[in-house]
């Protein structure tokens, strides 16, 4: 068997205000593997953002191993995460996080800005990657002039725009009608069809009945990995 | 990111919040506009007191009787009043003896009383030679000044500074006419061009007279071969200091003095007497410039204020951008980018308000103000680096933020 994409093993993860010490990931074994589209299910304050950070490169565990394709990510420097950032993950946050200053395209095209492509080839992928989540004519417009969903579409296609082999989502449909959710969670299958690996948060069992394979969260810990269910 | 991104992100990040950069620019743009304003203040009135001395004629050395270094007063030679003597100044005019000494303008000077017909005025009698108008960098009004011939023949004519003219003339034209001093009838054949001066030695309050005709029919006796002063022109800059030798070791000579320290004359440069003027001026200039300088410093702390509440305004949008791949030092970059754009933006106004103020500070105050090319650019240069000196500890901020908490800041 090759290797997998993502390995957790005993990962801890503490917060600390004060005095009082919340444990946001308790000795969390996870692996992924290449291709595999992974829903995490649990309730609000499970600690599902924290694990989604962590796999991302954004934080670092208290305690325990990460490893990204077989890399130790606690190894690696400031520069080499943010170029794991840049070329291998795209992320989709719970909060769009789209910049309010800049028009859709330019939220697009950040990405590929920091890879170091030329504006004319950032500009063509920006549309194309717009074009693909049905955003073709809103590519000027604002975050404020876009609904909530046409910004978790930008936000979509500012993941999927640097072609990477793993995407993350947090609650990708958390403030969409049932219609939204229907067209978002089609995209995120369609990219998973073209291969990518797959991470989708979520808090909702119907939500998560779209991926192959369902892992459970409470309280920071993993408490079932369901195996696939066919629909 | 390259460079024209950065630029342009910088550029967007500032026209975002017009407002503040606005103020930031303005805190840059006062600094810069008061220390150019004020080293140009000082370069102007260096150079009004530089154009003041230089009026005296250019390249020149003025030899006067008595020794600065003696202790005993004026030296006595062979019974006459002064020790310089129109035998002294022939000699300094020969070529062989001083090469590097152009011209050479032996004066008397004496106060005595001119009458015209209707009016009398009292004002100095300065007897020399044709060489005088040179030397002095004069120019005439209307007429001619005297020549050789005036000296060799002792003619008696005389050319009028614009003030006595007027004073003995009044409104009608002084040449051709006749004035009377000490009973010598004497024609007034030129007037002199009007120097603008005022003050206690008045150069337009004069009356020019042929060396021979003041020494011999205006006032005899003792002063008969001496003269007050000996103007010296030197042939040009570079050689004022070596016909300041030839003069020196030239007078020795004929004086028969052995060593310069005991010399029964003294030697004065305009290059002395620039720079005892002008160091006032100096220590005045560096004050100014000083306090001046402070307020460019607190513009550029103005920079780094702003530049703070610009990271932790944006601290979202930074751990944003390191989400999705910002190097620290790409994050770093851009807001240096930015402060330094606010710098330049402050150099650049206020160089513009530096010239418009150049423009309009002499109507006020009595001293021109010189702006040179080079100050300006230096100033604009200043103002980036302060951008960047200022911009260096927020930008270091920005870069250290760890992406995730910069990313759950509300
Ligand atoms: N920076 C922090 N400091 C302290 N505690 C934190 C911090 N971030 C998260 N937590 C705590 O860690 C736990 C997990 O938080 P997390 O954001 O991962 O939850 P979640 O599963 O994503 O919830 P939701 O579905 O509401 O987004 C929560 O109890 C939360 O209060
Ligand atoms: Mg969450």
């Amino acid at each position: 068997m090759n290797q997998p994409v993502i390995d957790l093993v005993d990962v801890n993860k503490a917060y600390r205000s004060g005095s009082l010490s919340v444990q946001a990931l308790d000795d969390v074994n996870l692996t992924i593997d290449e291709g595999e589209f992974v829903a995490i299910l649990g309730p609000s304050g499970s600690g599902k953002s924290t694990l989604m950070h962590i796999i991302g490169c954004l934080d670092v565990p208290t305690s325990g191993v990460y490893l990204l394709g077989g890399e130790d990510v606690s190894t690696l420097d400031e520069d080499r995460l943010a170029e794991i950032r840049n070329r291998r993950i795209g992320f989709v946050f719970q909060q769009f996080n789209l910049l309010a200053s800049l028009s859709a395209w330019r939220n697009v095209e950040l990405p590929l800005a920091y890879s170091g492509l030329r504006r004319r080839e950032r500009r063509e992928r920006a549309m194309a990657a717009l074009a693909q989540v049905g955003l073709g004519d809103r590519v000027d417009h604002r975050p404020g002039e876009l609904s909530g969903g046409q910004q978790q579409r930008v936000a979509i296609a500012r993941a999927l725009v640097t072609e990477p082999a793993l995407i993350l989502a947090d609650e990708p449909t958390g403030n969409l009608d049932s219609a939204s959710t229907a067209e978002i969670l089609g995209l995120l299958n369609d990219l998973h069809a073209s291969g990518r690996t797959m991470v989708l948060i979520t808090h909702e069992r119907e939500i998560a009945a779209a991926a192959q394979r369902r892992v459970r969260i409470r309280d920071g810990r993993l408490t079932a990995d369901i195996d696939a269910v066919t629909r | 990111m390259n460079w024209l991104d950065t630029f342009r992100t910088g550029l967007e990040a500032i026209r975002l919040h017009r407002m503040r950069s606005g103020l930031t620019v303005l805190g840059i743009l006062i600094g810069i506009a008061a220390v150019i304003l004020t080293v140009g203040l000082g370069e102007g009135a260096q150079s009004d007191v530089s154009a003041q001395i230089n009026s005296l004629g250019s390249n020149l050395l003025i030899i006067s009787p008595g020794s600065s270094t003696s202790t005993g007063g004026v030296r006595g030679g062979f019974g006459s009043a002064s020790t310089l003597t129109t035998a002294d100044a022939e000699a300094l005019a020969s070529k062989t003896v001083a090469p590097d000494i152009a011209a050479v303008a032996p004066t008397t000077s004496t106060s005595a009383s001119l009458t015209a017909s209707s009016t009398n005025w009292t004002t100095s009698v300065v007897g020399t030679t044709e060489s005088w108008l040179g030397v002095r960098a004069r120019t005439l009004q209307s007429g001619r000044f005297l020549t050789a011939a005036d000296e060799t023949n002792g003619s008696p004519v005389t050319v009028l500074g614009s003030t006595t003219a007027d004073q003995l003339f009044g409104g009608t034209s002084a040449v051709g006419q006749t004035v009377t001093v000490n009973g010598v009838e004497l024609q007034v054949v030129g007037v002199l061009t009007s120097t603008g001066s005022s003050g206690s030695s008045n150069d337009d309050d004069v009356a020019i007279v042929p060396l021979r005709v003041a020494a011999q029919r205006l006032f005899g006796g003792t002063t008969r071969t001496g003269v007050s002063t000996i103007y010296v022109e030197a042939s040009s800059g570079s050689t004022l200091s070596a016909a300041y030798q030839e003069a020196q070791s030239e007078l020795l000579a004929i004086h028969n003095i052995a060593t310069s320290t005991s010399a029964d004359f003294t030697i004065t440069t305009q290059q002395s007497l620039l720079s005892a003027a002008t160091s006032v001026d100096k220590t005045l200039t560096v004050l100014l410039a000083g306090i001046a300088g402070i307020s460019l410093l607190v513009g550029g702390i103005g920079v780094m204020n702003i530049m703070l509440v610009s990271v932790t305004e944006r601290v979202r949008e930074i751990g944003l951008r390191k989400a999705l791949g910002a190097r620290p030092r790409v994050i770093r970059r851009q807001f240096l980018v930015e402060a330094s754009v606010l710098g330049l933006a402050g150099g650049v106004l206020g160089v513009l308000v530096g010239l418009v103020g150049a423009m309009i500070l002499p109507h006020f105050v009595s001293s021109s103000v010189t702006l040179s090319p080079t100050a300006s650019a230096g100033a604009i240069v200043v103002a980036i680096a302060i951008g960047v000196g200022f911009g260096v500890y927020p930008a270091a901020r920005a870069a250290r933020l760890a992406p995730i908490d910069a990313l759950r800041t509300e």
